[in-house]
């Protein structure tokens, strides 16, 4: 898209972050709609999975993004005070914080994680956050975490 | 062919033969894995050409790393943390941990605290030691070492000593083991321990039931007295296996001694005597680095540790050879007395009959144990008779910032070193920890490869070795102690002589009804 | 000595602390009846192990084994492969066969790490050398070898194919008698069945009645910085309590000894990732709606993923830190 893209050394040349993106249905994912219908451009690098609200993000989906090969992890949802369900997001907000040490302790870069209270109008907000995380990412390089295909068993039942 | 050609051949063929055979210089023969006491262990014995005992290497196969795992917890998580080092003593690592605590909040624990800290700690000792007594290394002395292997285990114990004294002895360790329960949540891998104090309190009833416990575990100690004096000590043969010289090793002791130089198995200074019994060191146990260091070979994934200020000098005795030991042995040897009365009798009773202070027969371990578990019994009885022990009293809070400490108890097996690093929060930065069989590591070792080496010769093996070999390392008691169960017979055995190419050339076993049997 | 119509059991042990071994024996007499039914054919603890004679067994022919410790060198890993391929039943016997238990935090370090520390750098240990244990090492002619350390901890379901899982560090008497006695009743579970009720241990803890409906934590306790209350439940004392997200079975032992549950029984069924699922638990219930004041609040929890992954980092939906450079791992 640019051409500030330039991979890390060591890191193929082709190489694309990879972002999971999990926008809670009432505030970011109308943001990205909006952004879409706007023809507002970002980075291609997001994959979106729309929550109904950001309270709803277990940290079991965070892990496995980035267990099955997710470079960086975004969450979107209403600002404080927004939220379509009272409480929602600021349950997220305090998980996030734990969740971000934990990651941390895990050797996985503060940069790849990233909250952000994005509401339906912002779609420029939402373009400059995701652009700036894929740079972050991108600098970082790919996470390669070794962990094989097939995870045991049992994952997340919602 | 001609037949002189076919001479010729034959010879160059004999000749290379001859060669071959020749650059074959040692035959080795593995025992794997050791039993009746730790999990994981191997000896590995290689002999010389004329099948006498080049080197025999006792190996421990483990390891796992909780001094590296153990930066970045919190230091209050370390007692229940370091515990999970050996499921048979975790009480050992739970109180070493604990004392780190005190010492690296600088904050005393309450006295009735103390009191309840030191209660659990004594019934831990009598548990653990008649264990070791009655079903690891007790059988080879009650039943004899060169008695059919099908006997020498629990059954055969209680075969000598009755049906009624097997019962006796399970159901005396699950009473001792349900006292540690009440006041520690689990018995394996108890919760109590909190810097300045212990988490939870002893209710009157409770006080009261242990105190019919205690009365039980003096009893059973003078009976195992008893057991040991009947069996063990009216029979010359097994004295004279004791003092033998294969069973011998001349180093120095180490132990935890309270002011009066009595082992207190929970609380003191550390003290070492050299090989010839004068005091050579006593000093807190904040100090320990400036005396204990800690050796690597190759070929084993334990380290040995050795006096620092004497210098390692490979695998010796003697008063130049920074070789130590520690545990039952090394405690008595020590100390100038014990501290209870039953207890102290014994111990006179002991240096008189093997000829005065101190004693480097291995081997008297084992009666040394059972003094040290009278002398648990006896501290157990006079904690659960104090009225503090119901206190409220049992905690004092920390008010310090934490930095470092050092915390250190007599395990069954010998003096346990606990040392903490911590940032102000109070998560760890350094953890070093000297396990009690580390101490006694190179002496096992040396144990071990003089059996080897006086037992074996020319190439024979037989089931006397088998087991006299690992009664040379079964005498140390090495944490990781086995459980105690019912076995249906005796241990089966079985000794693979090998070529230097790793091929089987023969087998001797040894079958659970004792037959010997060579493949 | 074996005996055709008695099925045959076996227990074997990897990087474990001897605690569950124990844990059988603290049937003490209930195991008697047990022994009585079955033919012990191996237990290297106590009976002598030989390689060569579980070889010779027809495969299948062992009716169950029960493994306990985690599996951290080569000597286990081919122990366990070899214990699968004999074995109709194989049970995860414990924390650390089942989730990796507590030598699984060493997931967050590799070889070169520890043995940086346990051989170098060390406060008393002397090695101007530089010496480390070799698996393979020639000593004047003698050929002497040790297993391999690997750089991973795993359980023992990363490694074979495990029917049942008995969890616990260690597993109660209660628990382990149960299910020896179901094992040999025939009437098998479904396999992957945790042989401990699947409910949260908040459920059997004597201390429910006093969880409040409403439980905000403005500040997260350290056991040693209070004085615990012996009848309150430990989560309403801001004391960070595994409880809600842990299984029960245990009849909740370590608050019975005024601890907080540190979570050794892992999930409860339908949890993929237990870390996870306890930190958002507690997460959920911070009192506070403000940046800074959270962040403050969860400096009280100093080291998470000693907390909330003791028993069960290997098993955790990341496995491992992500070191700089892993070494190779024979997976």
């Amino acid at each position: 898209m640019t051409d500030e893209k330039k991979n890390p050394k060591g890191t193929a040349e082709n190489w694309e972050p990879r972002i999971v993106c999990f926008f809670c249905n009432w505030c970011t994912y109308l943001a990205a709609d909006l952004a879409g219908t706007s023809r507002i451009k970002y980075a291609p690098n997001t994959r979106v999975i729309r929550v109904m609200c950001s309270g709803r993000i277990d940290p079991q989906f965070v892990f496995e993004a980035f267990a099955k090969g997710a470079d960086g992890v975004f969450i979107g949802g209403c600002h404080p005070g927004d939220c379509h369900y009272q409480e929602g997001n600021y349950k997220a907000l305090r998980r996030f914080h734990l969740l971000k040490r934990v990651l941390k302790g895990m050797g996985i870069e503060e940069d790849r994680f990233r909250l952000e209270w994005i509401s339906a109008s912002e779609a420029d907000h939402l373009k400059t956050a995701v652009n700036d995380m894929v740079a972050k990412v991108r600098a970082l390089g790919p996470l390669n975490l070794e962990i094989p295909a097939k995870i045991s068993a049992g994952e997340v039942s919602a | 062919m001609s037949d002189n050609k076919n001479k010729a051949v034959q010879e160059t063929l004999a000749k290379g033969a001859a060669k071959a055979d020749a650059a074959y210089m040692s035959r080795r023969i593995t025992i794997d894995p050791i039993t009746r006491l730790e999990g994981h262990g191997k000896i590995d014995i290689f002999l010389n050409d004329a099948g006498d005992v080049d080197r025999a290497y006792f190996q421990v196969p483990e390891l796992r790393g909780f001094e590296k795992f153990a930066e970045g917890r919190l230091a209050e998580d370390m007692p229940q943390i370091t515990s999970r080092i050996c499921g048979v003593c975790p009480t050992a690592h739970h109180m070493a941990g604990t004392k780190a605590l005190d010492d690296l909040y600088k904050v005393e624990p309450t006295g009735p605290a103390k009191k309840i800290r030191e209660m659990i700690y004594n019934v831990f000792m009598v548990e653990d030691h008649a264990i070791h007594f009655y079903f690891l290394g007790g059988p080879d002395f009650v039943v004899g070492p060169t008695a059919p292997a099908a006997e020498r285990n629990i059954l055969g114990v209680i075969g000598k000593v009755g049906v009624d004294t097997g019962k006796k002895v399970i159901a005396m360790r699950r009473r001792l083991r349900e006292v540690i329960t009440t006041v520690g949540g689990k018995i394996v891998h108890p919760v109590f321990g909190l810097p300045g104090g212990v988490a939870r309190r002893i209710k009157p009833e409770e006080q009261k039931h242990f105190q019919e416990v205690a009365q039980e575990a003096v009893e059973f100690g003078k009976f195992t007295m008893k057991i040991l004096e009947d069996v063990v000590l009216k029979n010359k043969e097994y004295v004279d296996l004791i003092v033998s010289d294969a069973f011998t090793h001349k180093t120095y002791y180490m132990g935890l001694m309270d002011e009066n130089n009595h082992p207190n198995f929970y609380d003191g200074q550390i003290r070492v005597v050299t090989p010839e019994g004068k005091e050579y060191a006593k000093f807190p146990t904040q100090k320990y680095l400036d005396h204990i260091a800690e050796h690597v070979e190759p070929w084993s994934y334990v380290k040995f540790c050795y006096l620092k200020n004497v210098g390692w000098n490979g695998f010796k005795d003697g008063p130049d050879s920074g070789v130590f030991c520690v545990a039952p042995l090394a405690r008595l040897n020590a100390a100038d007395g014990m501290a209870t009365p039953l207890a102290n009798e014994m111990y006179q009773k002991y240096f008189d009959a093997l000829g005065g202070k101190p004693v480097h027969h291995t081997l008297a371990n084992h009666w040394a144990r059972v003094i040290e578990l009278v002398c648990a019994a006896e501290k157990f009885q006079q904690l659960a008779n104090d009225p503090e022990l119901t206190s409220d009293n049992i905690r004092r809070l920390p008010t310090e910032t934490p930095k470092e400490g050092v915390g250190v108890v007599e395990a069954p097996r010998g003096t346990l070193i606990h040392h903490y690093k911590t940032d102000e929060r109070g998560v760890i930065t350094m953890a070093n920890l000297i396990v009690a069989t580390q101490n006694n590591s190179a002496r096992t070792a040396m144990s071990v490869e003089k059996a080897a080496k006086g037992l074996i010769s020319k190439g024979i093996v037989s089931d006397g070795i088998l087991n006299e070999v690992e009664m040379a390392f079964r005498a140390y008691d090495p944490c990781h102690g086995c459980a105690t169960h019912s076995l249906p017979g005796s241990m089966p055995l079985a000794v693979r002589i090998r070529d230097l190419e790793g091929n089987t050339t023969s087998t001797l076993r040894r079958d659970s009804d004792g037959s010997i049997h060579k493949e | 000595m074996t005996t055709n119509e008695k099925p045959k059991v076996g227990f074997y042990w990897c990087a474990s602390c001897g605690g569950c071994e124990e844990a059988v024996v603290d049937l003490a007499e209930d195991i008697l009846g047990v022994v009585g039914a079955v033919d012990i054919i191996f237990w290297p603890v106590a009976l002598d192990f030989k390689t060569k004679d579980v070889e010779a067994m027809a495969d299948g022919s062992i009716l169950a084994c029960f493994i306990n410790g985690a599996v951290r060198n080569s000597e286990q890993e081919e122990m366990v492969h070899l214990l699968r391929r004999k074995s109709k039943l194989v049970i995860a016997f414990g924390a650390c066969s089942h989730l990796g238990g507590i030598p699984g935090l060493a997931n967050l370090w590799d070889k070169k790490s520890i043995f940086q520390l346990v051989f170098h750098d060390g406060p008393s240990t002397v090695n101007p050398q530089g010496t480390e244990p070799q698996p393979k090492l020639e000593d004047q002619g003698r050929h002497v070898t040790l297993p391999e350390f690997f750089d991973t901890v795993r359980a023992l379901d990363q490694v074979i194919d495990v029917d049942y899982y008995m969890p616990g560090c260690a597993p109660t008497p209660k628990l382990t008698l149960q299910a020896l006695q179901t094992l040999l009743s025939g009437n098998l579970p479904p396999k992957g069945t945790v042989l401990s009720p699947d409910v949260a241990l908040c459920k059997e803890c004597p201390r429910i009645d006093t969880k409040p409906e409403d439980l905000t934590i403005t500040e997260f306790k350290r056991p040693h910085q209070v004085l615990i209350d012996e009848e309150k439940c430990l989560l309403a004392q801001g004391i960070p309590c595994m409880g809600p997200a842990t299984r029960g079975g245990c009849e909740a032992l370590c608050i019975k000894g005024n601890m907080p549950c540190s979570g050794c029984f892992g999930p409860p069924g339908r949890i993929r990732d237990y870390g996870g699922k306890i930190l958002s638990a507690l997460a959920s219930i911070v009192g506070s709606k403000e940046d800074a004041e959270i962040v403050k609040i969860m400096d009280s929890i100093p080291d998470p993923i000693g907390t909330f992954y003791r028993y069960s980092l290997p098993v955790s939906m990341l496995r491992r830190k992500k070191m700089e450079v892993v070494a190779s791992d024979k997976k």
